[in-house]
């Protein structure tokens, strides 16, 4: 972690008693909206560790308050005890893990290569497509963002049951590209226009074609924008729920929509439901952690000019 | 955004300049475009009149059919290489997104217009019948439909708090303060989360009548009976707080990099003229940030225009279709009461009203950001 410099300037120093008040100001708002953030999240993790009167009796802090127990982890076969007992719970969680892991892979690898090449294309390129020029392509890719997933989602569960692609991985990752597009299409247009064209007219002199400017210079140097445009479009499909609830029953079922099927069902296991919220939203927990820089490049990509 | 797009013309040319292609390749690429839409059209052809049962050749479902329009985009790429040289491969870098958005975007939207003009009932053996604008009448009467749309102005008006909230953290980021990185990545957490888990975490446990921490709290602050999901103003707005949770810190990161790249020389600059913090903030700060400001909240009544999840997993609705969204409201049309036809209507109705309203948006906010700067 790094730690900052910090220079405080004349002013500051100058009244120190202003100066500490606004500290303690800046520190408390910053430590209660960390609160805010992290408190969900830990009252989810020790839950997973709680037993019904735990619960019902709201006790917060391990070992202080309650005993811990695996008991949430074993409903779901994922205890130290029960981890290697054939468990059906577990099977379906992984089956359903696995699922979710394969479209939002599939669907941002498939968004992040016809997308950039869109991207490329818009911003080398003159087209005309008709009476299409350049803006009026790239505003019809980005005009996409718009449109939301329900009035897609009941014609799609008409045309997929016709192809055959109801309940399908294959279907979601179609679909989740075609939501991640937009997302991915913007930021590496922004991507592109920051390489500066001069290095591909050097490569093309070379006697490199226009394809293989694209994949042996521009490629190498747009690769951070390709891996923040692909960590956003996973989240974004991780945590997709609307689709996969209606166009998935059995074989094609995501993690979401096994987390929300387990919430309407009376009498909630509260530790079991905690362990799965946490087996959940872990994943991309790390992913946060570890690429937090290329997510904020994603969300900045041509915000601020 | 910039333009940075070249004229074809300066290019050095290293592949086959289109006046120079042979023309037997040439024809041979206008044979292969030519056989591969005939061979698209024969298949949806044949594929209808078996479904229309006129023929007894055919397949069981349609998938060939979108096997056929791969290997006619394919055949249209190979042919464009060839007609038109390096053009051809130029136009190559957009086919595939262009070719892909189209068959996922313009073909499902037309066909809904279609079904919104049946009453088409997943759950009655009728099938579906064209009935004109029969959903379209239901519709304006329809005093759910009515008042999910109400919600989503409230929805969409909770932009501007969040907005404010957001603003401020970000500032608190752009402060002098130590383990900044550690509070990013914090504060940055929320949005990761999955909303459905979200809506399980807080909105079924955190916020429970009974034992949950947040009404235990608020039993504490002198709120005798904290039922965040049964009065339909304090559900609408601990839906509105929920949906905040997941989605300030997206606000927050663009407000964040709009403050960091404003240059240090003005804020001295407004130091020096011996203004406060509150003079500099209002005068300097907030004018110089206001098309970071505009784009972000754009951005985010874009995707609180799609909000959904929070509300079919914690309230469905409830209490009395109080907290519906119009998505939401969609959602159990068809999960209920399989009615696709008259749900498709409500989707299509409303995706008119959306593009209106964000076509205004962004004409409105152009002009405002050239007005005041």
């Amino acid at each position: 972690m790094s730690v900052q410099t910090t220079d405080y300037t004349a002013s500051e120093i100058r009244s120190p008693v202003s100066f500490v008040a606004n500290r303690v100001f800046i520190y408390g708002a910053l430590v209660f909206w960390a609160f805010i953030c992290l408190f969900p999240i830990y009252w989810t993790i020790t839950t997973s560790f709680k037993t019904a009167v735990d619960v019902t009796q709201g006790h917060l802090i391990p070992f202080v308050d309650f005993q811990p127990d695996w008991k949430g982890w074993r409903s779901l076969g994922l205890s130290p005890d029960s981890l290697f007992q054939t468990s059906t719970v577990r099977e379906e969680f992984l089956k359903r893990f696995m699922n979710s892991v394969i479209t939002s892979v599939g669907a941002s690898s498939l968004a992040i290569i016809i997308g950039s090449l869109a991207a490329y294309g818009l911003t080398r390129y003159r087209y005309h497509f008709a009476w299409f020029k350049n803006e009026d392509i790239s505003f019809f890719f980005l005009s996409q963002l718009i449109l939301p997933p329900v009035v897609l989602a009941l014609p799609f569960l008409v045309l997929y049951r016709e192809v055959g692609l109801l309940d399908t991985r294959v279907g979601l990752i179609l679909l989740y590209t075609l939501m991640v597009l937009p997302i991915v299409i913007w930021i590496m247009r922004d991507q592109f226009n920051s390489i500066p064209v001069e290095l591909e007219e050097a490569a093309l002199v070379d006697g490199l074609t226009i394809w293989g400017a694209f994949f042996r210079i521009v490629m190498p140097i747009a690769l951070p924008g390709m891996v923040a445009a692909f960590i956003l479009a996973m989240v974004l499909c991780w945590n997709e729920y609307f689709f996969a609830a209606l166009l998935t029953s059995t074989d094609a079922k995501t993690i979401p929509v096994m987390v929300a099927s387990q919430t309407g069902s009376q009498g909630i296991n509260w530790w079991s439901m905690a362990a799965l919220a946490t087996a959940a939203i872990t994943p991309l927990a790390v992913i946060g952690i570890a690429l937090e820089r290329y997510l904020i490049m994603g969300m900045t990509a041509g915000a601020v000019k | 955004m910039a333009e940075q797009t070249l004229p074809t013309n300066t290019w050095p040319a290293n592949g086959v300049p289109s006046d120079l292609i042979a023309p037997g390749r040439k024809r041979l690429g206008f044979a292969l475009m030519a056989a591969a839409t005939l061979g698209l059209l024969a298949v949806i052809a044949l594929q209808t009149l078996y479904k229309t049962e006129v023929t007894t050749l055919g397949f069981e479902t349609w998938r060939p059919v979108v096997y056929a329009y791969l290997l006619w985009g394919v055949a249209l790429g190979v042919g464009q290489v060839l007609t038109r040289g390096e053009d051809g491969q130029r136009a190559l870098f957009l086919l595939p997104a262009l070719l892909f958005t189209i068959a996922m975007v313009i073909f499902p939207t037309l066909f809904g217009f279609y079904i919104a003009l049946t009453d088409w009932n997943l759950s009655s053996f009728s099938g579906r019948k064209f009935n004109g604008l029969d959903n379209f009448w239901q519709m304006l009467a329809d005093p759910y439909y009515r008042n999910a749309l109400f919600n989503m102005v409230l929805y969409v008006l909770a932009v501007f708090v969040e907005y404010v909230i957001a603003f401020g953290l970000a500032l608190l980021l752009n402060a002098q303060i130590r383990a900044r990185k550690f509070f990013r990545v914090v504060f940055l957490m929320p949005l990761m989360l999955s909303p459905v888990a979200v809506s399980w975490m807080i909105g079924k446990s955190l916020m429970e009548y009974r034992f949950g921490p947040a009404s235990t709290l608020a039993r504490t602050l002198g709120w005798d009976n904290p039922a965040f999901f049964s009065n339909p103003i304090t559900a609408r707005i601990s839906i509105m707080v929920l949906d905040a949770w997941t989605f300030i810190p997206f606000m927050m990161i663009m407000l964040l990099a709009g403050l960091q790249a404003m240059s240090r020389e003005v804020l001295e600059a407004a130091r020096v003229d011996g203004a406060t913090p509150w003079q500099t903030f209002w005068q300097v700060t907030f004018p110089l940030m206001l098309p970071v400001s505009v784009t972000a909240v754009i951005l985010r009544i874009i995707f609180k225009l799609k909000l959904a999840d929070i509300i079919i997993t914690v309230t469905s609705g409830g209490p009395g279709g109080a907290t519906d969204s119009v998505s939401s409201f969609i959602y159990r049309e068809y999960r209920d009461r399989s009615n696709v036809g008259y749900g498709t209507m409500l989707a299509m109705a409303y995706l008119i009203i959306i593009v209106v309203f964000v076509t205004w948006l962004l004409k409105f906010a152009t002009r405002f950001v050239r007005n005041v700067n």
